[in-house]
């Protein structure tokens, strides 16, 4: 046999698996949503084609607003916070003593089950007998919130707790970031009398760039995705006040069995989510400054 | 002489130098470790608290002032968790799924990511650009068809829902792999090549002992990634002996809501396991996570 149809085929021999899968299980899938989102069907019967009807009624259903204003609220509430915070951790922990210690105790929550963490902060933030509200009582003597069921805080209460979740995987990603800057910097920048401060914005800064980028991109997408803490702490409520994008998909498929307007809202997920991930690609040419 | 008695006048001159300097740094990092252990505490104290609380009686939940630690221990708390739901039940699920998707993913990925990255088959580049797309497509997007082809499969509410699709199918895990096979010097499969071995020997004897530690990276990474899944089993499994972990702890908080005491030593006994192979394996965990960039 010659070597070029011998490599073909242990190419696809090679390939196969995956390739089923990718079909399968992801790249058909995917076509489907698209074509599910043109037709009315309760996944039983018979499927009609209805044109963009599912995406009209979607803009103008009221649900389908809540979940996508509530979204874009929680990821306003989570994101830069985390971004900041994290950072801050990172630039902490990346010169001290016990660095491993320390990064043990933040990356705990990442490593944990969104359900059990979902579980914890419900009694951490029970309005009644929560610890919360109960050392702000005794401490302060304030009368604390009712987090999970007010329609005002409930988001930002999952918010709280989507970040002390997230801060340690930010937190690793920046100081793989920080260590990947060359020391030579702050010591040519130190000669030249450079502050602490000036090595932060001038060197730090623009160096991390990249992960910045990589980082923020990650939690904005993340950030459209929430389902679980919702899901568990409130169950999108109360009056919807936490009821998420996901959240909106997951009950029109699955609770009202309306496939085409449930895949209908995945589009417009998938979309958005798209636009982030190739503003990522589009912004690191631009933008970012790379060492070398 | 002189010598003698001029060095250590110097010697005590460097001292007091290097000394004044070196005190303030002593403060102003006190003051950062005061800072992060505090930070720390706020990190691990909902743990501690949740531990705490599991082991305390209904009645000591709402003692004001709170105290942290149950008095008596009411330790009976873990076996009324345990009977009140099958989490052993729902442990052995998780294990043997996550497992096996582990397994699945380490051969069918690293298959796939030695053929992209060694292998010259037609339609290579554009096959593998496809692949690269899908890294893109949240799970949540596909997740109806994803449903509708499983109940057409007959796979719904059975393991073979989660186990199979994940373990045939990982954009993130054949990307990551094919960095590490081109990293690897074409010299050593080619003198393998003529020294007669076929494709296979050469990518399960030689080219797999190469990327253990990406390998490493990603089974730590699907193994997370697939035991924490929540949203997939909670919409593919409905009936409780099929369970996960993650889905009976819902289902429990669901039937005990205000039972604390019962919630918190259920939450423990769902996170603890896994909290226990973190603190061991942490070093591996956060380096194969940082790695990849990926969550799980």
């Amino acid at each position: 046999m010659n070597p070029k149809r011998s490599n073909a085929i242990w190419g696809f021999v090679f390939i196969a698996p995956q390739l089923i899968g990718l079909l399968a299980f992801s790249l058909i899938p995917l076509i489907a949503a698209f074509v599910l989102s043109t037709l009315d069907w309760d996944g039983f019967g018979a499927a009609a084609f209805i044109g963009i009807d599912n995406f009209t009624y979607a803009f103008k259903n009221p649900d389908f607003q809540k979940a996508m204003t509530n979204t874009l609220y929680f990821s306003v509430l989570t994101v830069p916070m985390g971004i900041f915070l994290s950072l801050l951790t990172a630039v902490a922990l990346n010169n001290v003593r016990m660095r491993v210690v320390y990064r043990l105790f933040f990356f705990m929550p990442v490593v944990t089950s969104s359900v059990a963490v979902a579980i914890v902060w419900m009694w951490l933030l029970n309005g009644d007998f929560g610890i919360i509200n109960v050392l702000l009582k005794l401490t302060f003597g304030i009368q604390g919130p009712q987090w999970l069921t007010d329609l005002h805080l409930v988001l930002p209460s999952l918010a709280i707790v989507s970040i002390w979740k997230g801060i340690g995987f930010n937190m690793v990603l920046f100081l793989a970031g920080l260590q990947g800057i060359s020391k030579d910097y702050y010591e040519a920048s130190m000669i030249d009398g450079a502050t602490k401060n000036q090595q932060f914005w001038r060197i730090t800064l623009p160096l991390l760039s990249p992960t910045t980028l990589f980082v923020t991109i990650i939690a904005v997408i993340d950030s459209f995705k929430v389902f679980d803490t919702a899901f568990v702490m409130t169950s999108g409520g109360p009056a919807k006040a936490s009821y998420t994008m996901v959240y909106h998909l997951y009950e029109l498929a699955f609770k009202n069995f309306q496939f085409g307007k449930s895949s209908a809202a995945a589009v417009v997920l998938f979309v958005i989510i798209l636009f982030f991930t190739l503003l990522q690609t589009h912004l690191s040419r631009k933008w970012v400054h790379y060492a070398d | 002489m002189n010598t003698v008695k001029t060095e250590p006048v110097q010697a005590l001159q460097k001292r007091t130098q290097h000394r004044a300097p070196h005190l303030k740094l002593d403060i102003s990092k006190l003051v950062l470790h005061l800072v992060l252990i505090i930070v720390s505490t706020i990190m691990i104290a909902p743990f501690l608290w949740m531990v705490f609380s599991g082991l305390k009686d209904i009645s000591q939940i709402f003692i004001v002032p709170p105290t942290l630690f149950p008095h008596p221990w009411y330790w009976e708390n873990i076996h009324r968790s345990l009977t009140a739901m099958p989490f052993d039940k729902a442990y052995f699920n998780s294990a043997y799924i996550s497992v096996s998707i582990v397994i699945g993913q380490l051969l069918t990925c690293s298959m796939a990511a030695y053929a992209f990255a060694k292998i010259n088959f037609p339609m290579r580049n554009l096959l593998f650009i496809v692949f690269l797309s899908m890294l893109m497509v949240p799970e949540q997007v596909t997740i109806v068809p994803l449903y509708i082809i499983l109940k057409n499969l007959g796979w719904l509410d059975t393991h073979l829902s989660l186990i199979v699709p994940d373990s045939l199918f990982s954009a993130f895990g054949v990307f990551l792999l094919r960095q590490f096979f081109l990293g690897i010097p074409r010299d050593l499969s080619e003198s393998a090549y003529v020294d007669g071995a076929n494709m296979w020997t050469i990518y399960w004897r030689i080219m797999i002992p190469l990327v253990k530690p990406a390998l490493a990276a990603l089974a730590i990474i699907a193994f997370l990634g697939t035991w924490n899944n929540f949203f997939r089993p909670v919409i593919f499994l409905s009936t409780t002996d099929n369970y996960t972990v993650p889905l009976m702890l819902s289902t429990f908080k669901g039937l005990y809501v205000t039972d604390w005491t019962l919630m918190m030593s259920g939450s423990t006994i769902a996170v603890l396991p896994v909290l226990l192979v973190y603190l061991l394996l942490q070093r591996y965990i956060i380096e194969g996570i940082t790695m990849t960039g990926i969550k799980g």
